[in-house]
C-alpha cells in the first residue's frame, strides 16, 4: 500500500508539474476552474466544510486533462450505536484514554469525532477515434485514520450517428483503516479491549455498463447496470451495540462486526428534458440491492428554471428508502446467543430519507457563474420497534439526523 | 427454463437496440442538448457532494458513476 501511494503522489506531482509548465507555455489557452464550498450541519451531531476546486484543460483534439483537489474538515458528535438507558451511560473513548458519559433517556454520541480529509484525483479522458473515447482516472485520498488508492478507466462507444452512447468500465480501489486505539476484536466486550491488529485493508472492485440515447433534439436517458465487489474490513471499529438485560437496560457492550466481502448490484436511469420555455426538468431512480439484506429506492428530481438576465433557479428534491442490513440490530439480549454478526450503526437500519432543496445561480460575462444551493436532508426511522421492551419502549430508539447543507460554487476561465 | 431466460433477453437486447437506433436527431438538431446544463454530468460538484453525503449517511452508493468511497465514513 505504501508503495503504491508513492507510485500514485509521485504520478499526481508530476501531471501537475506537466499543467502547469504547460499553462506557461501556453498563455493563450484557458482553463475551466470550478470551485466549491460546501457547509454540512447536523442538528447536535457532525459539522463538516469541504472546499473543493476541479481544473479543466482541453489540451487539443478533444482530449481533456482534469485535477480535483478537495478537502474536507470534520468536528462533532456521532451516535456509537448503543441504546439510551434510564441511567447515565459511560464509555471508554475509542484510544483507551478517557471516557464519555451520556446522560439518562439521551442517545450516546462519541463527541470525540473530528478529521481531515485531502483528496486528490486525475481525469485523462482521450479520443481513440471518430466513435471511441476512453477515460483514465486515478484517486488518492487520506485521513487519520483512513488511506484510499484508486484507479478507473471507462470506455465510451458512440453509434447510431453519435445518438447512442454505449459505455463500459472499472474501477479498483484499495484502503487501508489505521483505527484510532487499534482494531478491536469484533463481537468481544467494549471493557476487556481486545485488540487485533494496528491496522486492516479491503479492496473494492467495480464494473459499469451504460447507454445513453439522444430521444429527440430536447430530451435524453442514460441507463447504467453497476456490479461493486468489495472484500476485507468493513466493520466500523468505532461502532458498538448495547447488550440488555430482562428490563431493558445495558448491561454491557460489545464492539460491532459486520462481513468481510460484501456484493453490490444497482441499476439506475436518468433523464433529462428541456421543456417549450427552456426550463429544464431533470429526474433519476437507482435501484441498489446487496447481499447484506439492503435494497434501496432513490428518486431524484430538479428543475431549472431559466430567468431573465442570465439567473436560473432549480428546486430539487431527493427520497431515498432503504430496508435493514440482515445483522442490523437495535440491541442485542443477555439471554440470546452472540450472532456472527452484528451492527447498531443506524447507517445499516431501515429508513426513509428526504432531500428538499433550492439553487440559485447567475451566469455572467465570459462563462463566469455563481450559484448557491441550500438543502434541508432528513433521515427517520422506526423509533419504537416492536422488538423493544422494558425501558426501551420509553427510548427513541432510531432519532432523526437534520441536516442543512449550503453551498456556494464559483466557475470560471483562467 | 435457462433457455427461455436467455431468449427474452436476446429479444429485449433486440427490442432495445431497434428502438435506440430509430431514435435520435441529426448533427444541426442539437443546440439545446449543446446546453451545458442540458450535460448528463451537469452540475458536477454538486453531483460529487451529493455523492460523498449519502455515502457517509446510507447504505448505497454509486449509479451514475464508481460506487467505491474514498472516505472512511462508512
Amino acid at each position: 500500500m505504501q508503495l503504491k501511494n508513492k507510485k500514485i503522489a509521485g504520478l499526481l506531482s508530476v501531471a501537475t508539474c506537466t499543467l502547469l509548465g504547460g499553462n506557461a507555455q501556453a498563455e493563450s489557452e484557458t482553463w475551466d476552474i470550478d470551485s466549491a464550498l460546501l457547509i454540512y450541519n447536523e442538528t447536535d451531531r457532525v459539522s463538516a466544510i469541504e472546499p473543493v476546486i476541479n481544473a479543466k484543460k482541453d489540451l487539443g483534439d478533444d482530449e481533456i486533462l482534469s485535477m480535483k483537489l478537495v478537502l474536507d474538515g470534520l468536528t462533532g458528535a456521532s451516535a456509537n450505536g448503543a441504546v439510551p438507558s434510564s441511567q447515565p451511560q459511560t464509555f471508554t473513548r475509542p484510544s483507551g484514554k478517557g471516557s464519555y458519559t451520556t446522560q439518562a433517556n439521551e442517545t450516546p454520541l462519541d463527541d470525540t469525532f473530528h478529521d481531515t480529509r485531502v483528496s486528490y484525483s486525475l481525469n485523462w479522458d482521450k479520443p481513440l477515434d471518430r466513435n471511441n473515447r476512453r477515460n483514465l482516472g486515478f484517486s488518492f485520498s487520506r485521513e487519520y485514520d483512513f488511506t484510499s488508492v484508486g484507479a478507473n478507466a471507462l470506455w465510451s462507444h458512440d453509434m447510431n450517428q453519435k445518438n447512442t452512447t454505449l459505455t463500459g468500465g472499472l474501477s479498483l480501489e484499495l484502503d487501508a483503516i489505521t483505527p484510532v486505539g487499534d482494531t478491536p476484536q469484533g463481537l468481544t466486550d467494549m471493557d476487556d479491549r481486545i485488540r487485533v491488529s494496528s491496522s486492516e485493508d479491503r479492496t473494492l472492485l467495480d464494473l459499469l455498463f451504460g447507454v445513453t440515447q439522444i430521444i429527440d433534439k430536447n430530451s435524453l436517458f442514460q441507463v447504467n447496470y453497476s456490479l461493486s465487489q468489495a472484500n476485507g474490513y468493513m466493520t466500523d471499529p468505532y461502532k458498538i451495540i448495547s447488550v440488555v438485560d430482562s428490563s431493558g437496560e445495558p448491561a454491557y457492550y460489545l464492539y460491532e462486526k459486520r462481513p468481510e466481502d460484501r456484493l453490490r448490484q444497482s441499476v439506475y436511469g436518468k433523464y433529462k428534458r428541456q421543456l417549450d420555455n427552456k426550463d429544464i426538468i431533470t429526474t433519476s431512480y437507482r435501484f441498489m440491492s446487496d447481499d447484506w439484506g439492503v435494497r434501496s429506492h432513490t428518486l431524484d428530481l430538479t428543475y431549472r428554471v431559466k430567468m431573465e438576465n442570465g439567473y436560473f433557479i432549480q428546486p430539487h428534491v431527493r427520497y431515498y428508502q432503504q430496508s435493514a442490513a440482515d445483522f442490523y440490530h437495535y440491541f442485542l439480549t443477555d439471554t440470546q446467543a452472540i450472532p456472527e454478526f452484528a451492527s447498531a450503526d443506524y447507517r445499516l437500519g431501515e429508513m426513509t430519507a428526504t432531500t428538499i432543496g433550492v439553487k440559485v445561480g447567475k451566469t455572467l460575462s465570459d462563462k463566469h457563474v455563481w450559484s448557491v444551493r441550500l438543502e434541508m436532508y432528513q433521515q427517520s426511522g422506526d423509533s419504537s420497534p416492536d422488538e423493544a421492551f422494558g425501558q426501551l419502549q420509553n427510548q427513541d430508539l432510531y432519532p432523526d439526523v437534520d441536516a442543512v447543507i449550503a453551498q456556494f460554487n464559483y466557475s470560471f476561465k483562467w | 427454463m435457462k433457455k427461455t431466460i436467455n431468449a427474452m433477453l436476446l429479444l429485449m437486447v433486440m427490442v432495445m437496440m431497434s428502438a435506440c437506433s430509430s431514435l435520435g436527431v441529426k448533427p444541426w438538431e442539437r443546440g439545446s442538448l449543446s446546453r451545458d446544463d442540458m450535460l448528463m454530468d451537469a452540475d458536477a460538484l454538486d453531483l460529487a457532494f451529493d455523492e460523498h453525503i449519502y455515502f457517509s449517511k446510507e447504505a448505497s452508493s454509486g449509479g451514475q458513476g464508481f460506487a467505491g468511497g474514498g472516505c472512511g465514513c462508512n
